[in-house]
């Protein structure tokens, strides 16, 4: 099962490396992971996608708590988190496909960034799912290029 | 800024120094090199710490760990930067495996060239990240003092292990005003959390021991990290559990006693795995649940509910679920069941596995014509002092000596357990040797492992260290050997590996040694090693028999259970109990 672990780690030389070695030393599989500082300089949030059985993902959490310069590992996928990739995509696009394609960018949210006379980049944000979909909207005009972030995750506030 | 009580500016080296000094370092093992040289000047002008120098990098890092192992103090380990450094690799990762703490310093090039595949440059951070516990790369002069203050805590805190510090050459050169009272702010890393055990997981523990009818100690070097031997003790005593331990355990309780079933597992004894597999309830402490304990996991302790204590949370449900998780000090946690428990009416289990004890004991033939090693071991343990510290290499007579020597002291048996690396002996008893100059320090060790750092004899002859080693020379590589004979119709894929004279070794280091090679010699060879005032090479010489008799028995083949055992009888366990009709 997909699991999403944010760990807060020191901003420090090495750091990235030490956690992406325990991943492969480990065995143990990276889907993404994107790191950047927080707003203290000091530190950095890390966002891990990562699957396995719930004893994996256990040993995950406990071996990532172990490393000296990690201050804290939260597994947030019980506690449906926001979660958010970015992605960008190149679709051909012609002077017939022109109004559908501006049409479909308008009914996802998502925004077109930059236009040639062959093709067009489009910016789309949103979870997985709504990345798949996207794909799937502009995959009969022609995909040139595709790019994404990793998932970036956060706790949503406490229900009382 | 104050900058503590020192005004001088002093230079990198001398800061290294003085903070070892602070951390109450009396002796490192370091070679010099380019890269290093500097802190060795700075060495030869201390008046508090003693530099050893192993005529290998490896033979340091394992004389350090060997140090660390006999004192429970952080050895410590020197080498320059590039080959000098990757040789500590095999003695950091023997300590990140066994949970040793252990200091290893590296020069480095200096950071102008870094980068730049300079002369002995080696990414050594890079190199050793599986290996250690933390590791630093100095590249601010500023920050030596409060790194090695924080290696030391990190080394020796929690769970122990290996913490690498590499300083580039102009760091050592360079000059600053040093603040010795300067701490690093590490939000992640807090040696005070996780040491207290949970009450409730304490009550539940107790409950399940009071219920207990067949209630077994699965102990190890947890007990040691934790200084928790006195603790077992009056656990054992008040609560007359009987226990068995690992490898690394050997010394945490006296073999003699009653209750003890020595070692489990592999090599283990057989009514210890017996006992282990009957058991309804284990208390495992300060043990990981390794394979060469459990053999085949799903098969190992089917009828027994789990305590497991470990300061580690990562080992609790690592290998094996259990039903009563404990993350806490073994020293608190042994405190805390001790006062909740009594003494158990277990009178029917302790009498059975006397029973077993005596239908299954450890022994051995011995032989009119030939040396028998399993007799060396045990003449060994009869005669030499009761402080005796024992060091091992890897293969059979390590496990004979696991086996047959009588351990009752914590702290007297060095053995690479964890990682298996041959050529340990030598080096570890050296580092126990210095840290305890007035204690017989010997070293049981193999013609393969003793050759693999043979060149310490050298060490041993010029520090006048006085490690007393007994070669068990067969001229093969024993446990491969025993393997092939076992699961290979001994075809020999290169387990042979001839003869060697140890005793004119040792004389062409200047060293004491003799040869023996009659069963009639044993006991007055020992005696006169263990008389000798230096260090002392005793060559025993045996040919390596290929039935059973040559092999470590008992013994469970790898991924099989206990029932799979190859027991003294020559038949596996499950066999003897249905030819016994039992």
């Amino acid at each position: 099962m997909k699991h999403t672990l944010t760990a807060l780690v020191e901003n420090e030389f090495g750091v990235l490396t030490r956690i992406a070695g325990l991943f492969s030393g480990r065995g143990y599989n990276i889907q993404s992971l994107t790191v950047a500082e927080t707003l203290d300089p000091k530190v950095s949030r890390m966002t891990l996608v990562t699957s396995g059985s719930d004893p994996v993902i256990e040993q995950i959490t406990k071996q990532l708590n172990k490393l000296v310069n990690v201050i804290k590992v939260q597994d947030v996928t019980m506690e449906n988190p926001v979660d958010r990739i970015l992605a960008i995509i190149r679709v051909v696009l012609n002077q017939k496909t022109r109004p559908e394609i501006i049409k479909a960018v308008g009914a996802l949210g998502a925004e077109i960034l930059d236009v040639d006379s062959k093709s067009c980049m489009i910016e789309v944000t949103g979870d997985e799912n709504r990345i798949k979909s996207a794909l799937h909207l502009f995959k009969p005009y022609g995909i040139l290029d595709f790019v994404q972030t990793g998932e970036i995750a956060l706790q949503r506030g406490k229900k009382t | 800024m104050t900058k503590g009580a020192e005004t001088k500016k002093m230079k990198g080296r001398d800061i290294i120094i003085q903070s070892l000094e602070r951390e109450g370092v009396e002796v490192i093992f370091g070679y010099p090199g380019g890269a290093s040289m500097e802190i060795h000047q700075a060495l030869a002008l201390s008046k508090k710490i003693r530099l050893i120098l192993p005529r290998h990098e490896q033979g340091g890092a394992f004389a350090a760990a060997g140090y660390a192992r006999a004192t429970g103090k952080p050895g410590v380990c020197l080498a320059t930067s590039g080959p000098g450094a990757t040789n500590l690799i095999t003695g950091i990762m023997d300590s990140k495996m066994d949970s040793i703490p252990m200091i290893a310093l590296t020069g480095q090039v200096p950071t102008s060239v870094m980068g730049g595949d300079a002369f002995q440059e080696c990414d050594i951070v890079g190199a050793t990240l599986p290996c250690v516990k933390h590791s630093y790369m100095v590249k601010d002069i500023d920050d030596i003092p409060a790194v090695i203050h924080e290696a030391f805590e990190i080394a020796i805190t929690g769970r122990p292990g290996p913490v690498l510090i590499d300083f580039p050459k102009d760091i050592q050169q360079a000059e600053t005003v040093p603040d010795f009272k300067k701490r690093i702010d590490r939000p992640g890393y807090n040696s005070k959390i996780g040491l207290e055990p949970s009450q409730i997981q304490l009550d539940k523990a107790i409950k399940l021991l009071l219920k207990a009818k067949r209630p077994l100690i699965y102990a190890g070097g947890g007990i040691l990290s934790s200084h928790a031997t006195e603790e077992l003790h009056a656990f054992i005593n008040k609560t007359g559990i009987p226990i068995t331990t690992t490898v690394m355990g050997l010394g945490i309780y006296p073999e003699e006693d009653p209750l003890s079933l020595r070692m489990l597992g592999m090599h283990g004894a057989v009514y210890a795995n017996i006992a282990i597999n009957k058991a309804d309830v284990v208390l495992a402490i300060g043990v990981r649940f390794d394979d060469r304990v459990t053999g085949k996991l799903s098969e190992f302790c089917k009828e027994a509910q789990f305590i497991h204590v470990d300061i580690d949370a990562s080992e609790i449900n690592k290998n094996i679920t259990v039903e009563v998780p404990i993350q806490g000090d073994a020293k608190l946690v042994l405190q805390a069941l001790c006062q909740g428990l009594k003494k158990l009416s277990i009178e029917d289990w302790v009498h059975q596995i006397q029973e077993w004890k005596k239908e299954f004991p450890l022994n051995y033939e011995l032989n009119n014509e030939n040396i028998v090693p399993q007799h060396v071991i045990c003449e060994l343990s009869r005669l030499a002092p009761r402080d005796a510290i024992i060091s091992v290499g890897v293969g059979q007579h390590q496990m004979w000596a696991a086996q047959f020597y009588n351990f009752h002291t914590p702290r007297t048996w060095l053995c690479s357990s964890g990682l298996g690396s041959m050529g340990f002996g030598l080096p570890a008893a050296m580092g126990a040797a210095v840290a305890f100059p007035n204690r017989t320090v010997i070293d049981i060790d193999g013609d393969g492992s003793f050759l693999m750092n043979i060149q310490e004899l050298q060490t041993l002859g010029e520090e006048k260290i006085p490690v007393k080693c007994v070669i068990l020379n067969n001229q093969y590589l024993g446990m491969v050997a025993q393997w092939e004979d076992r699961f290979y119709e001994s075809v020999r894929g290169h387990t042979f590996i001839g003869k060697t004279n140890f005793a004119d070794i040792a004389k062409a280091f200047g060293l004491a040694g003799a040869t023996i090679t009659k069963p009639s010699e044993v006991e007055d060879g020992i005696k006169e090693m263990l008389k000798s005032k230096g260090a002392y090479v005793l060559d025993v010489k045996y040919p390596y028999d290929e039935s059973a008799k040559g092999h470590v028995i008992p013994m469970i083949p790898g991924g099989k259970t206990y029932l799979d055992s190859i027991i003294h009888q020559g038949v596996s366990l499950r066999d003897y109990w249905k030819n016994k009709g039992s």
